[in-house]
């Protein structure tokens, strides 16, 4: 029985920051738009961003874009594409004043402008130790503020939502690749359609989930980045996976580096403030990777607190009830609901813990996915788009700053819908034509499931590859780690292969979406486990015991995984901003 | 730790039922959450929606022992140990503790939950004063998970023609921002026997809104706007 296909001018999956920005640029130009969520738009993991949304908007401390660029180049640890930056850094502002008009709900200044915190990596003049207040912030809750205005708008706009519809494969033209489409599973229903459009962008998030220990929600599973992989699209830099220095210990759960930026800081077990160690000048507020490999280094070191020496404590009580309560209420609420610590008496415990992937799929500044075909290293694939955390640009290398996510999102959100009705209105034809299989692929995926009547269970084999992630990829990693992890990850892809559900209702099966799911996670961990054993370096998030400095001549270049054999590619690294003068690699100190 | 859960399938069952389930809890089990996942590891089939599990998402609301709530938020500690789950009342279920949250939704699309400001808006930001801000304090951080509509008897009652709490919330959120320029229209859109007026401030909003925001007292504020523009 042939698959019911339903045609747009274009689709977007995933209802996050990104995936809601491009939709409202879409709906404004009255395209017959279609936005997939596996979950309603608000539920989205934007909802979580806590801390801020940077642009230079100068309404606290002297700031500017040039600034905000090298901080920006210089926390990806030079291996942000300089053009992309920079274009990510020039339209801050706009896209921020833009999310205001909206109704955004930013915390004010007496002078009645959005108000803007300190967050770390973020200097004045060129990494000098004065720090620029520059995360434009609602609070704790400034992701929450951004995914609700940004639907609110969409809404107004009448974007038309498929809410619980989970994105299953991609459908490529078999004569030159083009994206045609997805095939998309209706929870409520079961049943499976092709979605058929123009234009496909994929605003699909990050795959936090591929680790034991993380701050992301549940549904980041890494769902665009397997159907990519599967397609035989490449990922681009996946062994870059920050860990967010604050995660509450045991339950994961983020805190905010906006609490460091409004004067918190760690301490070991002595009551050191040891980040003065690691870094003179910025202290509590160096790059992420870097804080979070210091800590890593006092816990390894035997300093770290309580019974297990296993945490570090964030303090924040001097910062008093009044700071507290009202510039970060939701950190309070969550540190007392889930560290039993009331933040205005006592310091929170938090460990390091997995929070962004870097990498995703390869894309320029506009949004539209690149991969090397033939002597270019970087040629359009037709009508396929990429936006948000699964998306490569590269604007965030190997390192992504704080506050530098949201921005990402809502600039290249709107960059893609501009590229989006560029394309559309200058294409000759309506519709490309589907493959004869098209769809084929997700339906044997869904019989396999139904027809198993014994195997793996998804728990087992979701927890065995959260496990060995944790253990063998972690903040600092070691060659026979990585070696004997990739063969690790291979028995799990095997036992992925012959999962087993009980439930075999059509009705809103969710036994069957985190089947589905795990696919993607296993595809998302072999190309980290794999890019990372493969990069003889150590450059922002990813740290070698063996190869302990970064090293320019030889990799400084952008890794491509293909799920093919694990096959590996590399690609330069634009070095070249678009109008200014580049930043020349140097030892990065903070 | 023992659950006794609503379960439903309409693709085999014929009418609703409870279940009993046994889970054994760890130490990092704080949660009612983490004990449903620790059911689902058991039982596949039972279906329930969850994403960001830190309260911020909505997913998980539930009816837990008869009071709404998110089960990302309820600590195991808190409960007895015997737990009884069912879906959020007075909404249709789909499966098990999954409810079609659509007349819910329905009704925050009709209070326009957007800013309405039809002068061109300035280069930079529209200024705010502080004070002014605070205003939308404790209401913007509404995660629209359902918990307060679906305890309130007068939604039970009227869910195509009463907003409900959340869509009033909303409704208030907006009046309240300086920056919206529809507050005659919004109060209008209000002024209605039915869409504001059937709260009869029976406080189970209050009661349970896992985020302690107070729907009563901003749907109050929009009753007094609308009789001191009557007078």
């Amino acid at each position: 029985m042939a698959l019911s296909v339903r045609k747009f001018d274009a689709i977007v999956v995933g209802a996050g920051g990104s995936g809601m920005r491009a939709a409202l640029e879409l709906a404004r130009a009255n395209l017959k738009v279609a936005v997939l969520s596996k979950v309603f738009p608000t539920r989205s993991h934007t909802v979580a961003a806590q801390g801020g949304i940077a642009a230079p908007l100068a309404n606290s401390t002297e700031d500017n874009w040039h600034w905000h660029m090298y901080d920006t180049v210089k926390g990806s640890d030079y291996l942000g594409d300089q053009d992309a930056i920079e274009y990510m850094c020039r339209r801050a502002i706009e896209v921020v004043v833009e999310l205001e008009h909206m109704g955004m709900p930013f915390d004010r200044l007496e002078s009645g402008k959005i108000y803007q915190r300190p967050f770390g990596g973020h200097t004045q003049d060129y990494g000098s130790p004065k720090m620029a207040m520059r995360s434009c912030a609602a609070a704790d809750r400034t992701g929450h503020a951004m995914l609700h205005t940004l639907y609110q708008q969409n809404v107004r706009a009448n974007t038309q939502f498929f809410v619980e519809w989970m994105a299953l494969d991609l459908i490529r033209d078999p004569q030159d690749g083009a994206v045609i489409g997805v095939t998309a599973l209706e929870m409520e229903t079961g049943e499976v359609s092709i979605l058929q459009a123009k234009a496909t962008v994929f605003a699909t998030g990050g795959s936090g989930r591929i680790f034991a220990a993380s701050t992301n929600a549940f549904i980041n599973t890494g769902d665009g980045l397997g159907m990519a992989a599967r397609a035989g699209i490449p990922l681009e830099d996946m062994e870059f996976f920050q860990f967010h220095p604050t995660g509450i210990q045991g339950a994961g759960i983020l805190i905010t580096e906006g609490v460091r930026g409004e004067g918190g800081y760690l301490l070991n077990k002595n009551g050191e403030r040891f980040m003065e160690r690691y870094a003179p000048n910025a202290k509590d507020l160096a790059s992420r990777d870097v804080v979070s490999r210091a800590m890593t280094t006092e816990i390894k070191e035997g300093r770290g607190c309580g019974p297990d020496a296993d945490h570090l404590l964030l303090k924040l009580d001097h910062l008093g009830p009044e700071v507290i309560n009202h510039r970060l209420p939701g950190i309070r609420e969550i540190a007392i609901r889930f560290a039993n610590a009331d933040p205005v008496r006592e310091p929170i415990p938090v460990v390091p813990t997995a929070h962004y992937q870097m990498g995703g799929i390869p894309t320029k500044y506009t949004g539209q996915v690149v991969v090397p075909e033939g002597a270019t290293s970087e040629s359009i694939l037709p009508s396929f788009y990429a936006v948000g955390e699964c998306a490569c640009v590269s604007v965030h290398g190997a390192n992504r700053l704080g506050t530098n996510s949201l921005l990402d999102l809502v600039v290249f959100g709107k960059a893609a819908g501009e590229q989006v009705i560029k394309d559309i209105r200058s294409l000759p034809s309506p519709q490309r034509n589907l493959p004869k299989d098209a769809g084929e692929a997700s339906r044997a995926r869904l019989a396999r499931l139904d027809a198993a009547s014994s195997g793996e269970r998804v728990a087992d084999v979701g927890n065995d590859l959260r496990r060995t992630m944790q253990a063998h990829c972690g903040i600092f990693r070691f060659p026979e780690d990585l070696a004997r992890g990739i063969e690790k990850v291979k028995e799990i892809a095997a036992r992925a292969q012959r999962l087993f559900i009980q439930d075999k209702s059509k009705v809103f099966n969710t036994a069957r979406v985190e089947a589905l799911e795990l696919d993607n996670l296993v595809e998302t961990a072999m190309a980290t486990i794999v890019s990372a054993e493969a990069r003889k370096e150590s450059r922002g998030a990813q740290s070698r015991a063996d190869f302990p400095e970064r090293d320019d001549k030889n990799w400084m270049r952008h890794t491509l995984w293909y799920k093919e054999a694990n096959r590996l590619a590399y690609k330069p690294v634009h070095l070249k901003p678009m109008t200014v003068e580049a930043f020349q690699p140097k030892a990065r100190t903070y | 730790m023992r659950l006794s859960i609503y379960r439903y399938d309409p693709d085999k069952d014929e009418r609703p039922y409870i279940k009993d389930y046994e889970v054994q809890l760890e130490h990092a089990d704080r949660m009612l959450l983490d004990a449903l996942v620790k059911v689902k590891v058991l039982d596949d089939s039972i279906a329930f929606r969850r994403s960001c599990r830190e309260g911020v998402c909505g997913s998980d609301a539930m009816n837990i022992n008869g009071k709404n709530g998110l089960a990302c938020l309820t600590k195991v500690a808190d409960l007895p140990e015997h737990v009884t789950l069912r879906p959020l009342p007075g909404l249709p279920v789909i499966r098990d503790l999954i409810v079609d949250m659509t007349q819910f939704f329905k009704q925050y699309h009709s209070i326009k939950p957007y800013v309405i400001n039809d002068e061109p808006p300035p280069e930079r930001e529209r200024l705010q004063s502080p004070e002014e801000r605070d205003h939308l304090d404790g209401l913007y951080e509404c995660i629209l998970c359902a918990c307060c509509s679906t305890s309130c008897p007068s939604f039970w009652w009227n869910p195509d023609k009463f907003v409900g709490p959340a869509g009033l919330l909303q409704a208030y959120r907006f009046i309240a921002d300086t920056r919206d320029q529809a507050t005659a229209e919004r109060l209008d859109n209000l002024n209605d026997p039915y869409r504001l007026f059937r709260c009869h401030t029976i406080m189970n909003c209050v009661d349970v809104c896992p985020k302690n925001l107070n729907p009563t007292k901003a749907i109050n504020h929009i009753k007094e706007l609308l009789v001191k523009r009557a007078v």
